[in-house]
């Protein structure tokens, strides 16, 4: 039996040896570990980067109460970047899958089409989903612009779904039947997590305070953003917490969206608030990094 | 000597859907005039040729040098800046010149300068950078390898900053990745590593394995898994019989489009609990595979069941309001909006309560789950769901179809509540983007424009509607239609391209009535009269046009000359008075005058003396031009002797 703990260890264990840094978790909200600034902004410029970290993403409108056995509200992916792409990244990739106890030659793998796009993020890359018995367990993507910039490296991002992974392995049907650890399995770990956030997501979120708090996130973010220019000591800046803003703008927008609270014609205008603070951001990062190179 | 030459460009997984594309220029590849055989899996493009020169032969080329008249210290000067012997310039006519011979090159050498810049010019629809970032080379996916052979010895050549060698890579998982190869044994060589180079082979093995299990094939799907596999084999897996409640359409778009699965029907076309899956390997001895995809299926299966039942506790019918917050297009307001339009167009279509009411809720499946997981299922969910929610049977099979034909290959509504309803909402979509502009120019239609308008000439067509086009569309929109219906008549009926701007030019009305006439015109064209009288109808038309005759007075009796001319103007009379409806009748009997128009051409002078005469034969050449022309302009029909021309 391999436990979902082991199997993440396991892939940490991985790619710590092929020269990662084994980054913690981001502590704020986001709905996927691109957003995180370690893939956000660390792909920016040109220097190189390896990391591998866990990231909680959360997604209010995917919640099912704890009752759809593959649907969650939040899940847990594996993001690895590796800037630049080294020339044999698919076989590092495949032997992370043989590492965690895939024999790959008893198994139907495809590399099938899927280009990533986030249009809050002003990023794309080219890629493939990875299909594994007709099963997509990774995404897989060459990033080529973000935050609107065209990159100085390509990176590899190599996004694991780790629920459905463990799932695969352990031979269930349902992500709260993965044994998490000994004696505990997935819907102890987190089943009232997904039916008490779908409670309040989709029923309890007060809508105007988000909205409310959506505007005040913003101007957080554009005040800093505006403050940049006639900072005097350029490299004291703080750009991070400036992106911090721009997150949970994000994941405002994200839980008004599961609420139901953003039309159709709004949500264009709301996207477009969000990408400009991630692009003005991205803008503020690659300039401090050249102010201090 | 005459070698073989092999190229491979080992690259990441393409995408299946560009292959074809990148073959059709790969076949285009310059080697030296021999020709290029290509082939391609997801990991490689080939090019094989055999017959190429080790080098190409030496060939003379003549320079021209200065005249002989500026003396032979010009003459001197021209050798030296050929770099040749003053010795070796001769006189030709008043003029120095040089016969140089310019030595062959060694075909390797050529290749090896051709190759790198023909690879990095072949077109992608879309394409990306990795090695170097945002100012290295772009290609589809990241080439890793390249082989390039001319007889047993390697091009020398460097593409993205891989170098070529003889060395090529098998199977990802059950390959080798360092496989030394010759020409020879290339592809000899990728069999025993589980590569199946031709995709003819692998289309093959496929198709006989997958109907061998009982799949139902189907054509798109067996080329994309063609060129998403190296070695492809079949497995048959199933899934709980409880399922088939779901219907049947959701079920096969699950298994097709999301899974790739082809779908497996009984004799009588029911769907069965099976599936046939194309692996990318050579086996299942342990039936792992076949598990791990009967586990995804039930779990697609189960999200399909979800949006079924979360669906239904919201009736169609009360989804309508909902519409507001679905954007149909930004200057052309919301699918409410559009909704409330072609619930009005149907109205003046003359549709019936059934088609009104199929107006008012075919788009409301928008909104629902299962269409938001399934675009593709977009009013056929909406069918469905009408059918479960007890609406009138002509009302959910028009919901179903209203989106049909999707392709020209596709077939129309078959109710006429649904024939009905398509029109109404492709015409509302044609004219509305057309309004504000969204006008479809060269190879840019986002919004699908012709196939709209291509779907409202095939239904006018096929159902035999008699809606008058111009009545349906106007202005430039008129003019886009001309177009499609040309298009149709010509690429999917098969007529030739003057028979149908013959019918064209003489009007247009309905579209049964055009193919109606191009129907008869097909038919009386191999008769023997017909193309003499097309040219004597040319010769009217140029007549007429000479004269810039547009008269369209009556008929002078008292001025006609006894004889080819009266008798040509009583066989009009009684032509005209005749009320012979069927068209292939009237065109024989229009191919019938041929004799007497010929015989009025070589006996009476139309340019006559006398211009009352004159202008009562112009008039009746042009009563017979208008009568004529009401099934077809015959002066539109390319007649055998212009083709020759």
């Amino acid at each position: 039996m391999h436990t979902y703990q082991e199997t993440v260890l396991k892939l940490k264990k991985y790619w710590a040896e092929r020269g990662c840094i084994i980054q913690e978790p981001l502590d704020l909200e986001v709905g996927a570990g691109t957003m995180c600034p370690e893939t956000f902004l660390r792909v920016l410029g040109p220097k190189p980067y390896r990391v591998a970290y866990v990231q909680p993403s959360r997604r209010p409108a995917d919640g099912r109460y704890g009752e759809n056995p593959n649907r969650l509200y939040k899940h847990q992916q594996l993001q690895v970047i590796l800037k630049p792409t080294p020339d044999d990244v698919i076989d590092q990739y495949l032997g992370s899958l043989e590492a965690i106890g895939i024999d790959l030659a008893k198994h139907d793998l495809k590399l099938e089409e899927d280009n990533w796009e986030s249009p809050t993020l002003g990023a794309w890359g080219i890629g493939w989903q990875v299909m594994l018995d007709g099963m997509e367990v990774t995404q897989f993507t060459y990033f080529q612009q973000c935050g609107g910039f065209d990159l100085d490296l390509v990176p590899a991002e190599i996004t694991y779904g780790l629920e459905r992974l463990a799932a695969f392995l352990q031979g269930v049907d349902s992500v709260y039947d993965i044994t998490w650890a000994p004696g505990f399995k997935y819907s102890d770990v987190r089943l009232a997590d997904e039916l008490q956030f779908s409670v309040y997501n989709f029923e309890m979120a007060n809508v105007d305070r988000l909205w409310r708090l959506l505007g005040e996130y913003e101007a957080e973010c554009k005040e800093l953003l505006a403050a940049y220019a006639k900072y005097p000591d350029k490299h004291r800046f703080p750009v991070l917490p400036t992106y911090d803003q721009v997150l949970k703008c994000s994941h405002l927008f994200n839980l008004l969206d599961a609420r139901g609270a953003i039309s159709v014609t709004e949500r264009v205008g709301v996207i477009k608030r969000v990408r400009d603070l991630a692009v003005g951001t991205a803008k503020l990062w690659a300039d401090q990094q050249e102010a201090s190179a | 000597m005459s070698l073989d030459f092999l190229l491979e460009i080992g690259t990441e997984e393409i995408p299946h859907w560009m292959i074809p594309g990148a073959l059709a220029q790969l076949q285009k590849f310059d080697l030296l005039g021999a020709t290029p055989r290509v082939d391609a899996t997801p990991r490689r493009l080939v090019v094989q040729a055999s017959g190429l020169p080790e080098r190409t032969p030496d060939r003379a080329e003549i320079v021209k040098g200065p005249p002989v008249a500026s003396g032979e210290k010009a003459a001197a000067g021209f050798a030296r800046k050929q770099g040749v012997d003053p010795g070796e310039v001769k006189v030709n006519g008043n003029y120095y010149e040089l016969h140089k011979r310019i030595p062959g090159r060694a075909a390797a050498a050529i290749l090896a300068d051709y190759l790198p810049s023909a690879i990095l010019g072949l077109q992608w629809p879309k394409t990306m950078y990795w090695a170097g970032g945002k100012t290295g080379p772009r290609f589809i996916r990241p080439i890793r390898w390249i082989v390039a052979l001319l007889g047993d010895q390697v091009i020398p050549l460097e593409v993205a900053g891989v170098r070529s060698t003889n060395v090529t890579r098998g199977h990802r998982i059950l390959g080798s990745s360092s496989i030394p190869v010759t020409t020879a044994n290339y592809e000899a060589e990728l069999r025993l590593n589980l590569v199946i180079l031709s995709a003819h082979e692998r289309r093959h093995k496929i198709e006989t394995e997958a109907s061998k299990l009982g799949a139902k094939i189907d054509v798109d799907l067996l080329e994309t898994l063609t060129f998403i596999t190296e070695y492809p084999t079949a497995i048959r897996g199933h899934f709980d019989p409880a399922y088939l409640e779901l219907p049947a359409e959701v079920l096969t778009t699950v298994m097709r489009h999301h899974q790739k699965y082809f779908a497996v029907e009984s004799e009588s076309g029911r769907l069965e609990p099976h599936f046939v899956a194309i692996m990318n390997t050579n086996g299942d001895p342990e039936g792992i595979v076949k598990h791990g995809n009967e586990r995804v299926l039930k779990a697609r299966f189960n999200d399909a069941r979800f949006f079924w039942n979360v669906d239904q506790q919201k009736k169609l019918v009360d989804r309508g309001d909902d519409l507001a917050h679905v954007t149909f297009q930004a200057k052309l307001g919301t699918y409410l909006e559009k909704t409330n339009r072609v619930v009005e167009l149907v109205k003046e279509l003359g549709g019936n309560a059934h088609a009104q009411r199929a107006a008012e809720l075919c788009k409301c499946d928008l909104t629902t789950e299962m269409v938001k997981e399934f675009t593709d299922l977009q009013g056929v969910v909406g069918g469905l769901y009408a059918k479960a929610q007890g609406e009138p049977q002509a009302v959910s099979e028009a919901i179903y179809e209203h989106y049909q034909p999707l392709s020209m290959e596709d077939s129309i509504p078959e109710t006429l509540e649904g024939q009905i309803v398509a029109l109404a909402d492709k015409l509302d979509t044609l004219r509305g983007c057309f309004s504000v502009g969204l006008i479809p120019s060269g190879s840019k239609d986002p919004f699908a424009l012709r196939r709209a308008a291509q779907g409202v000439v095939k239904i006018l067509v096929e159902a035999k509607l008699d809606y008058l086009l111009d009545r349906l569309v106007t202005g430039e929109l008129h003019a886009f239609m001309l177009e499609r219906v040309q298009h149709y008549f010509r690429e999917i009926r098969s007529y030739k391209y003057d028979e149908v701007n013959a019918v064209l030019a003489s009007g247009v009305s309905t579209l049964a009535d055009v193919e109606a006439r191009l129907a008869a015109l097909a038919s009386v064209r191999p008769t023997e009269d017909f193309e003499p009288l097309a040219a004597a109808c040319k010769r009217i038309r140029n007549i007429l046009k000479q004269a810039h005759f547009d008269g369209d007075g009556p008929l002078d009796e008292t001025l006609l000359e006894p004889g080819p001319e009266r008798e040509l103007a009583n066989r009009l009379m009684s032509f005209a008075m005749d009320n012979e409806n069927d068209f292939s009748k009237r065109l024989v009997a229009i191919a019938a005058f041929r004799p007497a128009i010929d015989v009025f051409f070589d006996t009476v002078l139309v340019n006559a003396p006398d211009p009352a005469v004159r202008a009562n034969r112009l008039t009746l050449l042009n009563k017979l031009f208008t009568e004529f022309s009401t099934i077809a302009d015959f002066s539109e029909i390319v007649t055998t002797g212009e083709q020759k021309q």
